[in-house]
């Protein structure tokens, strides 16, 4: 039997504000435990809720980028449950009415179509804080820093049929995100992270079928492959004459599998209510208007006007503005000069292959744009020859200076002074009789040789549109 | 002889002429908590040394000229309102261990306004009662029969004022907690409006519903006690942004013209006949002071206790989600796994009304039921409202008894919830609208004291006063005072 898949995606993005939803408390990953977590944060007897403004506006920024309604009137609801990570026993979130109605975005397929994913909803809430099993042998010790800190969960529709498609879809948010300065969309972190729904039904069947979640999954590369896993695991189960239980598993991404964490009878009710601690959120035309106007450049239009701007491929410019980042440098270095076509090839190879040798981001890349557009304008005025140029661009990544720096202490300024070169072309003709009877030969091949030769006996350093025009002449006397 | 004066006026009157101290006061206060309260059991925490620490610094404030109204008088904090450093219990056995690392807005006002702490009272626990009863820390008693009770929430605030140990308290008022006490123990009980006094720092029973106020002996000092309490903290998001009036300013205002309703439901087979005589003289009293009383009607009343009794616990059960021996407060001995933790922790140190109303919250709310109770008591608490606007469009103020009985037997309604409950009958509209709402005592029955319950609208707290005020400037009822026995007074 042949099985259609069935996914939606409801994907956590940290939004990007100083201090927590609710308190004053920073955000900043990576402190001592429990230091940024404030008295409303350790729901401490008394404290209240006060909503942090910059987290609604950010949220109504991805609504309005995403042309999705926005609520007038949403509400926070609590969510009750126990556990030792959050203080106050329930969460708040919000249930009935999210600052986020319907929307939709259009994801681009491996085979160039495009697909229309529906997007039901994204609303604001807290995350909890962490349990931490590792550290203590025989107790578990909650780390509140993460407590309060503010997300937006955007709940897709069950539209996506395949672990690639849902991956192009979270690639699709997490660019959105980024190009709005909402999320930081940094993964290892978890300030960008998704729960995966996935079910199979016999291809043409209308009705769903059971689905299971997968819980926090925090790369790219394991959504696709729990899904991948899950979406085996039920076809086997149910071809084996079992069914499917509708229950939460967690990715265990060093196995490679998924298991069980709990099933739908044992799911909690999490008596969801208004909270009575918070007034609902009115937003009005002008708030609207005013985040319409201040929208960023989107992924689609800076792609529009790379392609009439600079020319370049349409590959070259789906991977630049893939990234914010990237395409914010490859901005930059156009900007100070370089050669956009250039510019791309430098990016995209040199700089993108050391980045992901050192595993760093373009953000914190070794050579800054000013710099890398400083390289690439030496190629352009042939001080240097772009074989020349990958020695110049090591250099500068390991630390050794800008681009003139670099060609002046290393000495790798391009001969350009005709009588030098010609020195050199005479000498490697007067070496080598035999080649130059085979080029007298018709041989034309050798020609290589020679410029190879030559370039070798200046140390790469001769310019190489001389030093064939000049083998030409002298060869054909 | 206690160097107690009868209100606010002539205390600052007095220190401001040297007559007595800030010192005496609080000194001869502390005396009488010592002499008095192993028989009322008003007060779970008395702080002498801060106390007097406190007293000495509104001397110097009086001596150097720069002292308010309230600098240098004495008074105590219902155990619900945290104060930096000191117990906050609020009644239970889960915080008995708790110390608050910060001040609540309550106690920070009336700090900065120069008030003197000198503890912390005794209150049902979490709030949650309306006879003082369910207190971790004992039952109060009532000063003006030890065989009784002096309402509750906030009844040790009640008991200690009018026992005399201070001259005025804070209270919390959720469905009436204020107010009845003040009623049963001859007080002035302010209930503001929702939102006009800040409830951070204020251990949270019903979250919509909860307010805080004053127990006080007359209107004028409630007046500038609430003036010290209210008004704008962006630390709480349901705090309104309305300028705070000088409440002391239209405490003399004529009633002449005003009107008065009166709803019939209020005068039902539940009012005891003396206290409905009571009330009756009262309003009478207020036509002699130049109202015009009018007959008014709220047709939903009878529904205020049922949607109370689901909004309520439904609040509460989420509210007190966080006392799960975690962080703070009462953790079991016991070392099982984490539920065993959880549901030993709350199964010892919460009391058995706290734990009905957290199951009857957690019922109402659940999967199947949340539309029938919940969502249908949200409405029904629209409906009252609406009875209430109604009204205020053609009256002023709206007045009634406080309670249907005067002060009951201790342990008399402790086994039947339902009696107790009713005991709130005619206050919890006021909460369920989040109107502000004043006892005022207005006579004896059974020689207990009566209280007459005066409702207004949004921010009419200066109209309360002002209507409290004149009725005892031409009655001495907030006069009365009891001789409590098993202790000279």
């Amino acid at each position: 039997m042949s099985w259609e898949v069935v996914i939606g995606l409801e994907v956590h993005a940290q939004l990007a504000t100083k201090s927590k939803i609710f308190s004053g408390a920073s955000t900043a990953f990576g402190a001592e435990p429990n230091t940024q977590a404030c008295l409303v944060d350790l729901g401490y007897p008394g404290v209240l809720p006060v909503l942090n403004e910059q987290a609604v506006a950010m949220a109504v920024k991805f609504g309005v980028a995403i042309g999705a309604e926005i609520t007038r009137r949403s509400v926070f609801a609590r969510k009750n449950y126990f556990y030792p990570d959050l203080p106050k026993g329930y969460q708040i979130s919000q249930f009935e009415l999210p600052i986020v109605g319907k929307g939709q975005l259009t994801i681009k397929l491996e085979d160039g179509a495009e697909k229309v994913v529906g997007i039901t909803r994204a609303h604001l809430e807290e995350d909890a804080g962490k349990s931490l099993h590792e550290s203590f042998s025989d107790r578990t010790g909650i780390d509140l820093n993460r407590a309060g800190t503010p997300l937006l969960e955007i709940v897709s529709e069950p539209d996506m049929r395949s672990a690639k498609e849902a991956v192009a879809y979270m690639r699709k948010i997490h660019q959105i995100v980024r190009y709005l300065g909402v999320c930081d969309g940094n993964m290892q972190e978890g300030s960008f992270r998704c729960d995966a729904n996935v079910s199979v039904r016999p291809m043409g069947q209308e009705e769903l079928g059971t689905r299971t979640e997968l819980k926090n999954i925090n790369s790219f590369r394991f959504v696709e492959r729990a899904i991948n896993f899950e979406i085996q695991r039920q076809i086997d189960l149910i071809e084996d004459g079992g069914r499917v239980t509708q229950e939460t598993r967690l990715y265990d991404p060093d196995k490679d599998e998924t298991r069980s964490m709990r099933s739908k009878e044992e799911a909690n009710d999490y008596r969801y209510f208004p909270d009575p601690d918070l007034l609902p959120v009115v937003i009005d035309d002008d708030f609207i208007a005013a985040i319409k106007a201040a929208l960023p450049e989107l992924p689609e239009a800076r792609a529009t006007r790379f392609a009439e701007s600079f020319g370049l491929k349409s590959a070259q410019i789906e991977t630049l503005v893939g990234d914010v980042d990237m395409a914010a440098y490859f901005e930059q270095v156009v900007g100070e000069g370089a050669d956009p076509r250039l510019a791309a090839n430098y990016v995209l190879g040199d700089l993108t292959g050391a980045l992901n040798k050192d595993s760093l981001e373009i953000a914190v890349s070794k050579i800054s744009a000013v710099d890398m557009a400083g390289l690439i304008k030496r190629v352009m005025d042939n001080t240097i020859s772009g074989k020349i140029a990958k020695e110049v661009f090591e250099a500068m990544w390991n630390g050794e200076g800008g681009a003139d720096a670099v060609i002046e202490s290393k000495g790798l300024k391009q001969i350009t002074d005709t009588g030098a070169i010609e020195a050199a072309v005479d000498q490697v003709i007067a070496d080598n009789p035999q080649q130059v009877e085979e080029f007298k030969g018709g041989k034309e091949k050798v020609l290589g040789f020679f410029v190879g030769k030559v370039m070798q006996l200046t140390q790469g350093k001769a310019n190489p549109g001389q030093v064939n025009k000049l083998l030409r002449d002298k060869l054909s006397v | 002889m206690s160097t107690l004066l009868p209100d606010f006026a002539e205390m600052a009157r007095a220190l401001r002429a040297g007559k007595v101290s800030s010192r005496e006061l609080t000194g001869d206060c502390l005396a009488r908590i010592k002499r008095h309260d192993s028989t009322l059991n008003s007060f779970i925490s008395v702080y002498p040394e801060q106390a007097l620490a406190a007293a000495d610094a509104a001397d110097k404030a009086i001596a150097s000229g720069s002292a308010g109204p309230l600098t240098g008088i004495p008074m105590a904090h219902k155990d619900i309102f945290c104060a930096e450093g000191t117990r906050t219990t609020v009644g239970s056995k889960m915080l008995d261990n708790f110390v608050a690392p910060y001040d609540s807005r309550v106690v920070s006002g009336l700090a900065a306004a120069g008030m003197v702490s000198v503890g912390k009272t005794n209150m049902d626990e979490f709030a949650m009662g309306s006879s003082n009863e369910t207190s971790y820390f004992g039952p109060v008693k009532n000063p003006w029969d030890l065989q009784r009770s002096p309402g509750g929430s906030s009844g040790g605030s009640a008991a200690a004022v009018a026992a005399g140990l201070v001259p005025a308290a804070t209270g919390t008022d959720t469905g009436g907690s204020i107010r009845q006490p003040a009623a049963l123990t001859g007080l002035t009980g302010l209930k503001p409006t929702y939102g006009r006094v800040s409830r951070y720092g204020m251990v949270a029973f019903a979250s919509s519903l909860d307010q805080a106020g004053t127990l006080t002996r007359s209107a004028a000092d409630a007046a500038l006690m609430l003036g010290a309490m209210a008004g704008f903290d962006e630390r709480d998001s349901t705090c309104a942004n309305v300028p705070v009036p000088d409440y002391s300013a239209t405490l003399n205002d004529s009633l002449q013209g005003k009107t008065i309703g009166v709803p019939k439901e209020f005068f039902d087979d539940g009012l005891e006949a003396g206290c409905a005589q009571a009330v009756q003289d009262a309003i009478k009293q207020y036509q002699e002071l130049g109202a015009v009383v009018k007959e008014v009607s709220l047709p939903n009343l009878a529904m205020s206790v049922p949607v109370y009794y689901i909004v309520a616990p439904a609040e509460c059960s989420s509210n007190l989600s966080r006392f799960d021996g975690v962080r703070f407060g009462y953790r079991t001995e016991s070392t099982g796994d984490l539920a065993d933790m959880y549901t030993r922790t709350r199964s010892e140190a919460f009391g058995a009304e706290v734990k009905r109303r957290i199951m009857t919250g957690a019922y109402v709310l659940s999967a199947g039921y949340y539309d029938a109770y919940y969502l249908q008591a949200q409405k029904v608490r629209q409906l009252i409202s609406d009875d209430l606007s109604h009204c205020f469009a053609e009256v002023d103020v709206i007045m009634g008894p406080t309670t249907p009985t005067p002060a009951f037997k201790l342990g008399e309604k402790m086994n039947d919830p339902v009696q107790m409950y009713l005991n709130d009958m005619y206050t919890i509209a006021a909460n369920l609208a989040g109107l502000p709402a004043i006892s005022i005592p207005c006579g004896f029955s059974q020689n207990l004291p009566v209280g007459l319950q005066l409702i207004g609208t949004q921010f009419a707290e200066g109209l309360l006063l002002n209507c409290a005020h004149q009725y005892q400037q031409a009655t001495d009822w907030h006069l009365r005072t009891p001789v409590i026995s098993g202790g000279a007074a």
